[in-house]
């Protein structure tokens, strides 16, 4: 059956920022479902407020529009575009539960858009658990007991009944967020509430528990000629009880046999059938009794989802390109192999090795959170590893988390701890396995107190055999066999190097010496039935070599490794256009990455794909392969950084910048040689170990100081010293717990550069010429970490002189450094002097953003100087000023706002400082700078309040300024509250404000207010720490509340403004491409030839005729 | 030697005689993770000549398993091999085709072997199914095994191999036993015993007849329905089968599987050819005609019904391979007569062509009545 023809133009909506639960692979599947249906000859419209993805590139879709995930923005595109359909399961939970909203409330019908993939029905099913229940014991499936309730004490009264412990999942919440097993009657009062509250339909499943049993997972696809087949079975290493995203999981399922697969594999048909996904993928899960055998179905996911998008790496079967073609009619078996290119997709996959998933969590970003793994997702990233044998993938994983350091079991291990540690799962569960087996633990007592199958934990005891016998010889001695036996087994060299008290180059030679070299093997999807033609690559130790490396003008890409906070799809993006351009270019590309989730490991992205962990010894093994002109390593963040010295000492060719030149940026000291030098000014700054030293090193700066550990542990951040006394307690309580007297990690002491604005810049350079990207104007004042700052680009309030300053030193900067590529820097101006804070040779976080806002592909230009090509040459759009180039600024703001995990951490305190925990971002674009900062905050799940209530407890020294902000609220129809000092200073400026009282001042108190719903928005800036408790409990309760809650004055500044300009205003939405268009037929004066390549876009855009500050 | 490529289901791949004098190497590289169990042999023994894997595990880790596959394997004398680049060796079997080979643990040097190797005789030209054929008939009455029933009984059953008369020694399908209504005639090539349940869970009343049982003996036994099994080696030099078949055309329904289609192609006047290096595991897409469908199926074959070489004016082609579209099914127009070249019994593999036995209980049901 071909292709619907009563469809051309199809609406995908993405899934937003990164958050917690719903990361990047949604960016995946969104792209390939962009391309597949483009390549089908549709049109498609693009929604999504993450300007970090590739999706959102300007080439990916049609039209593409980078707005807030909202109803109303939505219907404003829909109206704009009117699509002929909506494809909603491609875009995670989010795009999902969009859809559903623009079906029930009428939108999609409103204007004739069909729902594709997935009905509404199917969705509602399959998301429901209650209906799903029925549904599965409708068609003869299991089931675990349990009801749906909507208040707390019909909730007891069923717990009680079914008997603890008891699982509590909320209903339509992402990555199971509120959701927990209780034990007793108390944790389930207390979790029941929460559950509720997660709830956006304030409904929860109370469900008999299945904890311990085994967990597996079926990806499976159907079109709509009810062709069904199973893509990938899963089988986690981990019991239930475990979130199926904080469980290390195994392709494909290991202790299943025929009879036991089938019967699951029929359940899953029945399921997508009875449930009624007609077209595309699902992810259905599954308990079993180990014990009995007894099968229970656990929930599906009617969409692409994570574990579609690993199945999708694990077998080199693209799901969500394949969905996205089946939701136009096409069925399995029209579509071809495009590794075998022979066979149909109408097959299930079927593989020779064994991948492994392993979660990377991120906790010490969250002091005070509890970190037992439960059913509530909590890890930030996770890696895939690939190997012949379980044993071989699992340690592969293992090395591809990059562990900061080597655990250590705390110095006295009790049983009873060591028990309580494999029975209660925490991140460092893998090493307390390991710990307890090299104890002599049984495998039967480790099995029964973890509930993982036997079969991986004689896995992990074989690998700890090998090792106790390679710790038995020397590198002299060791065999060939027994070298070959280790490698085989997983170990890396430096693990090996550990054992012999040896350094790892020195067992990498000794490795070579012996001819035990890794040889390269292809994912084919068919066990290499058929010859493949896509070179999908991962190492392992044995006889044959299938990379097919041949020599040819040929440039290998670094990757980022797992996402975590500071670290994620931005240098995705970066690595994605590299290749990209670079092929463009005439070059093969190879990209080597271990991250399941991203654009970068889709064999489509480059030429050749190495799926393998970014260490040393991974990546030197793919180099000695491949042999290529050049190196990238400054895409990637700090993974392939880390590795650039060694790579260039073992013969890389690193293109772009010199790795010297990056540690140079990096070394404080040598760098502060090079400011002054460049006689480029920067905060004065010191590093003490001693309170003594610090005291005088604050003395001698003067003050305020910034006083912070160079690494932060147990909670304590940054404190701001006005005198003496405070740095030196500061440094005393930090040597307490262990952050100072580490000549590794000492105090760093910085000039505090009061009511300072803090500026990005973004540049390219080519050895010769330097050209600005983009100068971004954080919203918050410095002290944020940049990252979690909201900015905007192009700056609002910088005087033309400070941005003379800013180029001006930038360019000296990069010419300085011999930047070849991308370079960052950080400045903070503070009455006129402009400051730098930090330089980075780099593609920095902010190039998606900035090449989004301008767009100019920053990171394809970047790759491009890199291997020799001059930005003369590129014609890109600039102007001059004074000498100094820099892209054309355009005629809207762009505001990119983070997103924080901090709901997915009960009892973390939301401030921010100098420690990044924003896991991603959303941008806001408008013409008018208040309401683009109000997109973003939208964008970003802070709705600003149009009228209500408004909390403000300010900081003494944000008094005097307070009541700036406080009359734009009220002049906007709100109402302030206030605390005591605050609500004084503010009557001062004879602004109207209630008081109120704080936590400790007695009742009804602020959160109090919070809780019975009476407050709209909070503004609390830090106090200091005096007050820090109380604080910290209003920010928490704003978190619970979904109030926004924002601790920086400035920002503050920024919503008030955006509450202003939001007033009486209509969702304006426009698309990248008539943006850009309009940019480069202003910039360029080149009439638009294409017309009718715009269709009825504009009339949405309604946005005022505020003409832009003038920068220059 | 060929390969298998199916993730699960190896103890149903070792007792299957359609592995007769064949050395097979799984795919997969952990094999033996589940152990083995009384209730997923295909026949008493295991009927390959040696195994071939990456990774032979010692451990078995299932509720059901009540022997660990090494010792099943060496207490019925068949080699394993392990450790081997078995990837290599697949990439090997696809370019030049399904090998001779010879496994040797006493260290004879390898030009020896190979020596061999050479002078086995091939497939080609082989009669196999009389070979590992029952040498008398017998009554089969047991149904599929219900996985949701404990298992006790079969974890202690011990390692005593279950043979053809054995005691249920699990939970059968209730309901299977009673209610026979179908007489059906089960020509042993080396039948698969998953074909027998599930003729029972179809219920029917089947009676299991040695290879060579003429045509006539069996048309006096008065089925209501032929079955003929799948086997091993080469269809063509079975010719007493062929024989068999074309006397009972017309006379009894009749259903064949994958030895069993061919020897129904050959004596509907077709030819069969042998295949590079086979279709050996549980993934394979088959198209069926009749009804557009797609059904993922398990596959065992190494010789193929040339459908060109088929009268089309009697024999209708009803599945179509979709990875290399040779033949995997035909039906008479006619006459009560339908076969495929898959495994719709699967074991191991997918379910989806069960669907095959309710049509023959359909032809059997319309055959009775007309």
């Amino acid at each position: 059956m071909p292709k619907r023809t009563d469809i051309h133009k199809i609406m995908i909506i993405g899934s937003g920022p990164i958050i917690i639960g719903q990361a990047c692979e949604f960016d995946y599947s969104g792209t390939q479902a962009c391309k597949s249906l483009r390549s089908e000859g549709y049109e498609v419209v693009l929604v999504n407020s993450n300007p970090a993805t590739i999706m959102t590139d300007p080439e990916i879709a049609n039209r593409t529009y980078i707005e807030p995930l909202s109803k109303i923005y939505l219907e404003a595109i829909i109206a704009a575009e009117r699509p002929d359909a909506l494809l909603p399961t491609v875009g995670g939970q989010t795009g999902l539960n969009l859809a559903v909203e623009l079906a029930e409330s009428g939108i999609l019908e409103k204007y004739g858009v069909k729902l594709i993939g997935a009905s509404l029905d199917a969705i509602k099913v399959a998301e429901d658990r209650l209906l799903f229940k029925d549904v599965c014991r409708k068609i003869g499936l299991e089931v675990p007991a349990s009801a749906v309730v909507t208040e707390i004490q019909e909730a007891v009264r069923f717990a009680d009944e079914l008997g603890y412990p008891v699982v509590i999942r909320p209903s339509f919440t992402l990555g199971g967020t509120g959701g927990s097993i209780a034990y007793n009657h108390e944790e389930f009062v207390d979790a029941i509430a929460r559950a509720l509250d997660a709830s956006p339909v304030h409904q929860a499943l109370i469900e008999e528990s299945v904890i311990g049993w085994k967990e597996y997972e079926l990806e499976v696809m159907r079109d709509w000629r009810d062709n069904f087949v199973v893509i990938c079975s899963i089988e986690n290493f981990d019991p239930m009880g475990i979130h199926t995203g904080d469980s290390i999981t195994v392709a494909p399922a290991q202790t299943l046999t025929d009879k036991e697969y089938q019967r699951m594999r029929d359940a899953a048909a029945a399921i997508i059938r009875a449930v009624g996904v007609e077209t595309g993928g699902s992810n259905i899960q599954f308990g079993i009794d180990p014990a009995t055998g007894r099968m229970v179905v656990i929930e599906m996911n009617p969409r692409v989802s994570r574990s579609s998008a690993l199945a999708s790496k694990a077998t080199g079967f693209p799901i969500a390109k394949i969905a996205a073609k089946l939701a136009v009619g096409m069925t399995l078996d029209e579509i071809p192999n495009d590794i075998t290119k022979k066979t149909p997709c109408s097959f299930e996959p079927t593989i020779d090795y064994v991948v492994a998933k392993i979660p990377k969590w991120q906790f010490e970003k969250f002091p005070g959170s509890d970190t037992t793994l439960t059913t509530q997702m909590k890890s930030v990233g996770e890696v895939m590893a690939i190997g012949r044998t379980f044993q071989e993938a699992l340690c592969k994983g293992i090395r591809a988390l990059e562990p900061s350091s080597a655990w250590r079991p705390p110095a006295e291990v009790t049983t009873a701890l060591l028990r309580e540690k494999l029975h209660v799962p925490g991140p460092d569960r893998l090493h307390w396995l390991f710990e307890a087996l090299e104890r002599g633990m049984s495998r039967d007592e480790v099995c029964d107190l973890t509930k993982i199958d036997p079969w991986f934990i004689a896995h992990l005891e074989e690998m700890l055999a090998v090792d106790k016998r390679m710790a038995g010889t020397s590198l002299r001695q060791c065999s060939r066999e027994l070298m070959l036996e280790s490698k085989r087994s997983g170990a890396s060299d430096e693990e090996i190097a550990k054992l012999w008290d040896v350094k790892s180059s020195s067992v990498r030679s000794r490795r070579q010496e012996l001819g035990v070299t890794p040889v390269f093997k292809r994912v084919d999807t068919c066990a290499a039935e058929f010859e493949s033609f896509t070179p999908y690559l991962y190492s392992t130790y044995e006889e044959e070599d299938e990379s097919g490396a041949v020599e040819r003008p040929k440039i290998v890409i670094l990757g980022s490794g797992p996402n975590r906070i500071g670290q994620g799809i931005e240098f995705d993006y970066c690595c994605c256009h590299a290749a990209f351009a670079l092929k463009e270019d005439g070059y093969e590309t190879v990209m080597v990455n271990c991250n399941p989730e991203t654009v970068s490991t889709d064999y489509d992205t480059s030429d050749r794909l190495y799926f393998e962990p970014l260490t040393l010894e991974d990546v030197l093994a793919v180099l000695d392969r491949e042999k290529p002109q050049g190196v990238i390593v400054q895409f990637g963040g700090q993974t392939p950084l880390n590795l650039a010295i060694e790579l260039k000492r073992n013969g890389a060719k690193i293109i772009g910048t010199d790795p010297e030149s990056i540690d140079l940026a990096e070394d404080r000291r040598r760098f502060g040689a090079l400011l002054t030098e460049l006689q480029i000014p920067q905060p004065r700054n010191a590093t003490a170990l001693a309170p003594e030293e610090a005291v005088a090193a604050a003395s001698e700066i003067g003050l305020p100081v910034l006083v912070r550990p160079s690494y932060v542990l147990g909670g304590r951040s940054m404190v701001i010293a006005y005198d003496l006394k405070t740095v030196q307690e500061y440094v005393i309580q930090a040597a307490q717990i262990g952050t100072a007297g580490d000549p590794k990690r000492p105090i760093l002491i910085d000039q505090f550069l009061e009511d300072a604005t803090e500026v990005d810049v973004d540049a390219l350079a080519d050895g010769e010429d330097v050209l600005i990207a983009g100068i971004m104007e954080h919203i918050e004042e410095a002290g944020i970490h940049s990252g979690d700052s909201s900015c905007v680009l192009p700056s609002v309030s910088l005087r033309p002189s400070v941005l003379e300053r800013i180029r001006e030193y930038t360019s000296r900067l990069a010419k300085a450094l011999h930047v070849v590529g991308l370079m960052n820097v950080q400045y903070a101006i503070q009455r006129d002097t402009v400051y730098v804070l930090e330089v980075n040779p780099r593609a920095s976080r902010t190039i998606p953003y900035v090449s989004k806002a301008t767009g100019v592909p920053l990171a394809k230009v970047a790759a491009r100087l890199m291997t020799g090509r001059k930005l003369r040459e590129l014609n890109l759009p600039f102007i001059e000023h004074d000498g100094i180039k820099e892209l054309a600024v355009h005629d809207f703001y762009a505001v990119k706002s983070p997103v924080f995990p901090f709901n997915k951490f009960r009892g973390v305190d939301p401030v921010l400082g100098p420690e990044m925990r924003s896991t991603g971002e959303v941008m806001g674009i408008s013409s008018d700078f208040g309401v683009a900062f109000a997109k973003a905050q939208l964008a970003a799940g802070q709705r600003l309040p149009q009228k209500g209530i408004v909390f403000m407890s300010v900081s003494d020294h944000d008094k005097k300024n307070a009541h700036h902000v406080a009359r734009d609220l009220v002049t906007a129809g709100l109402k302030i509250v206030a605390t005591r000092g605050t609500a004084a200073a503010l009557r001062r400026s004879g602004i109207e404000v209630e008081s109120v009282y704080k936590v400790n001042e007695g009742r009804p108190n602020i959160v109090d207010l919070i809780k019975t719903g009476k407050i709209d928005m909070l503004i609390n800036t830090p106090l200091g720490r005096e007050s820090f408790y109380d604080e910290k409990s209003i920010r928490r309760a704003a978190i619970r509340y979904n109030i926004p809650c924002i601790t920086t004055l400035s920002a503050a500044s920024a919503a008030a403004r955006g509450i202003r300009a939001m007033l009486g205003h209509e969702a304006d939405v426009s698309s990248l491409q008539d943006l850009h268009l309009r940019k480069s037929t202003a910039a360029v004066s080149i009439p638009s030839a294409d017309s009718d390549a715009l269709p009825s876009a504009s009339p949405a855009r309604a946005g005022a005729a505020v003409p832009p500050a003038d920068p220059a | 030697m060929v390969f298998n490529t199916s993730l699960t289901g190896y103890q149903e791949v070792f007792t299957d005689p359609s592995y007769c004098g064949q050395i097979v190497c799984l795919t997969y590289p952990h094999i033996g993770n589940v152990g083995t169990n009384l209730d997923d042999e295909e026949s008493p023994k295991p009927y390959i000549e040696a195994l071939v894997v990456r990774e032979f595990s010692a451990l078995s880790s299932n509720w059901r398993s009540s022997e660990s596959a090494q010792h099943f394997l060496e207490r019925n004398n068949v080699p394993v091999i392990w450790d081997i680049d078995t990837r290599a060796l697949v990439r090997h079997l696809r370019d030049v085709g399904a090998l001779r080979g010879v496994v040797s643990t006493d260290g004879t040097p390898a030009e020896k072997l190979i020596a061999e190797a050479r002078a086995l005789p091939t497939m080609t030209g082989q009669e196999l199914a009389s070979r590992v054929s029952s040498p008398k008939s017998y009554h089969w009455d047991r149904g599929s095994i219900d996985l949701a029933a404990p298992f006790a009984a079969a974890a202690s059953a011990g390692a005593v191999p279950a043979g053809t008369s054995g005691v249920p020694h699990s939970a059968h399908r209730p309901g299977a036993a009673s209610g026979k209504r179908y007489r059906v005639v089960a020509y042993d090539l080396g039948i698969k015993q998953n074909i027998l349940r599930l003729l029972v869970d179809h219920g029917c009343d089947v009676t299991v007849v040695p290879a060579k049982t003429s045509a006539e003996d069996v048309l006096a036994m008065k089925p209501d329905g032929v079955f003929i099994s799948n086997g091993p080696g080469d269809p063509e030099p079975a010719t007493y089968a062929v024989e068999n078949i074309r006397k009972m055309v017309g006379r009894a329904p009749i259903f064949g599987i994958c030895l069993g289609h061919q020897l129904c192609g050959l004596a509907l006047g077709g030819k069969t050819f042998k295949l590079k290096f086979g279709h050996h595991g549980a993934n394979h897409p088959v198209k069926n005609l009749l009804t557009e469908k797609i059904e993922i199926t398990s596959q065992n074959h190494g010789f193929c019904v040339d459908p060109e070489s088929l009268p089309s004016s009697d024999v209708e082609i009803t599945h179509l391979n979709l990875n290399d579209h040779t033949n995997e099914g035909m039906r008479h127009r006619s006459l009560p007569l339908f076969s495929v070249q898959y495994h719709p019994e699967a074991s191991p593999g997918p379910h989806d062509a069960r669907y095959l036995f309710d049509q023959f209980i359909d032809l059997m049901e319309t055959h009775k009545r007309a």
